[in-house]
């Protein structure tokens, strides 16, 4: 068996899985933010039930809106810190407490491999890069979780993408993965799993192995996946002492298809309004005035990214006309950007450098973009008003490409900003 | 069986344009979501859908973000069953635990015309377009599946399996 098929059998207490097969499995960790956790609520409610199956296996954290914009996302927020008082859930990251659901998680160590997570939220996708068996679902059926603990789970097929080749300098795992989408397409991996693996992911940091994870779902992947190895060991036991049994793909694991890629003559990629798998090489944009520029989200918010843009931004200016928007993902993130003198670079540079929140990635508040304006950004979608005004275009780049665009004001090779 | 005139989209019809996320806060208000489903792809969706309609679409119907209040708002506008070439995983499971039917039917956004009469039988998973005098076969839904439609939606479900009802 195949990792992903591994993690399913033991879930659902069987000796063998195959794809196709519909099992229900017993769920190790549940997680819900502000916007879809009161949906889950209510379902909740509904249902008739009264006490969670287990108050130590769900996780709340707000992100999508927060600090409260609203009167109606503050009573939100309320629904799911009075709901946790009730069922005694102590695991709520509140405001200034957490971040990005898909960073706070494994940062409080809640993601271990081998485990199956379930979020209500697309992108919890991300926690494959731990080797877990982690996908997105909906509220009600969240609801149903939060009551029995499990969930249906048909056993999905697995494309293998094998990536063998060192990056060029600025060039990143986010121009890998957008590459990936370009070729298998928005609904070319749909119902599938989706693992990586070659020495390029051996060599690859934690931060880079999410990004590539956490865009599984664009290519329509029910689970984006990595084996554990030393990488992923060393970072889960620093962030908790819960036991746990890390699983491999055997040997002779069956897989749907294998793509190999190369990264060694990789330039910067762009993903090009209106959908994610309208990936160009940068070289082939030509010139496209832009009037944001946003680094952050649970894609690219993380410290290894904000370290690459401030390479490109220190000593520099933003082009007059021009907006930058800093987001960490997550409070510790934020402070360490601090420590670090990130911060201090991007302010100088004259960006405008956020909370820790989803923000502008869905047009939700900070950042929305007006009819006929441009963006750059380093999140996961384009699609037609997806930040804002549906005039308004997203154009899908790395933390470099975010960064070197912002200086000269038009969508830019980082590489080319170099020295 | 679900009856109603074809509404039409076509391919990778994602949840930002079926709800966008600035309207996520109405989440507990579903038929304030539904004022604004498919606003950016149809002004007048509500009023082409109101009364009781079939949605027609491509590939990966529901792409994107795990709302259920994309299939919400499209429920509550007035959609009686949605038809496609293939969907989203989590669109697909949101509709059917909100009591939306969500059938694949190969080869459908083809031939099928904006205003066409449909009848749909999900049992037999048997589509038909009346207006053209066709018919199409759609991938059955499993037993389980049925049952959760059949009760309303995953809610009801539950509540008759844990017997509070």
């Amino acid at each position: 068996m195949n990792i992903a098929e591994k993690i399913l059998a033991k879930a659902s207490g069987k000796d063998e899985v195959k794809p196709g097969e519909i099992v229900e499995a017993s769920v190790d960790v549940a997680m819900v933010h502000d916007l879809t956790g009161p949906l889950t609520v209510k379902s909740f409610r509904e249902i008739g039930a009264k006490k969670v199956w287990d108050n130590q296996r769900i996780v709340i954290i707000f992100d999508h809106l927060v600090p409260a914009n609203s009167i109606r996302s503050a009573e939100l927020h309320k629904i799911m810190r009075e709901f946790a008082e009730e069922q005694k859930i102590e695991k709520l990251y509140d405001i200034g407490r957490g971040g990005i659901c898909h960073q706070v998680l494994p940062e409080k160590g809640y993601v271990r491999p081998g485990t199956l997570i379930v979020g209500t939220d697309s992108h919890t996708c991300t926690h494959g890069a731990f080797g877990a068996f982690a996908t997105g679902i909906g509220a009600t059926e969240m609801a149903a979780v939060f009551v029995t603990g499990r969930l249906w789970f048909r056993v999905p097929s697995v494309i293998r993408l094998d990536v063998t080749g060192k990056f060029q300098r600025f060039v990143t795992p986010k121009d890998l993965i957008l590459n990936i989408i370009g070729r298998v397409k928005a609904d070319g991996a749909i119902y599938k799993g989706v693992e990586f693996v070659g020495p390029t992911i051996g060599n690859m940091s934690v931060d880079g192995r999410m990004t590539l994870c956490n865009m599984a779902v664009e290519m329509g992947a029910k689970i984006g996946i990595i084996e554990p190895d030393e990488t992923t060991l060393r970072f889960v036991k620093s962030r908790t002492k819960v036991q746990f049994d890390p699983v491999k793909s055997d040997p002779d694991a069956k897989y749907e298809k294998t793509i190999s890629l190369d990264v060694t003559k990789m330039e910067p990629q762009v993903a090009c309004p209106p959908s994610v798998d309208n990936v160009k090489p940068i070289s082939e944009i030509g010139e496209v005035e832009i009037d944001q520029a946003f680094l952050g989200s649970c894609t690219n918010g993380r410290l290894e990214d904000l370290r690459l843009a401030a390479s490109l931004l220190k000593g520099r200016k933003i082009k007059k006309g021009v907006r930058m928007l800093v987001i960490p993902a997550s409070q510790e993130i934020y402070l360490q950007a601090l420590q670090e003198g990130l911060t201090e670079i991007f302010v100088k540079a004259g960006a405008f450098v956020c909370n820790p929140t989803c923000g502008p990635c869905l047009g939700g508040h900070m950042g929305i973009l007006a009819p006929e304006e441009v963006c750059i950004s380093s999140s996961n979608r384009n699609f037609i008003g997806r930040m804002g005004s549906p005039e308004s275009r997203v154009y899908l780049a790395s933390p470099a490409a975010v960064a070197a665009s912002a200086v000269t004001g038009k969508i830019t090779d980082p590489r080319s900003l170099e020295g | 069986m679900v009856s109603g005139k074809a509404v039409k989209f076509g391919d990778n019809v994602n949840t930002d344009v079926i709800l966008p996320g600035k309207y996520l806060v109405l989440t507990l208000n579903p038929k304030e979501l539904a004022k604004h489903a498919m606003e950016g792809l149809d002004p007048n969706f509500a009023e082409k859908v109101r009364g009781g309609a079939i949605l027609v679409g491509g590939k990966n119907f529901g792409c994107g973000s795990s709302r259920e209040e994309a299939p919400l708002a499209l429920k509550h506008a007035g959609v009686k069953c949605v038809l496609a070439e293939s969907f989203a995983r989590i669109f697909y499971r949101n509709a059917i635990n909100i009591g939306l039917p969500a059938l694949e039917c190969p080869g459908i956004s083809s031939k099928v015309k904006e205003g066409d009469k449909m009848d749909i039988d999900l049992k037999a998973g048997i589509v038909k377009d009346q207006t053209r005098n066709l018919i199409f076969h759609a991938t059955k839904l499993p037993d389980f599946i049925m049952e959760i439609l059949d009760d309303g939606g995953l809610i009801e479900h539950l509540r008759r399996k844990m017997g509070s009802k």
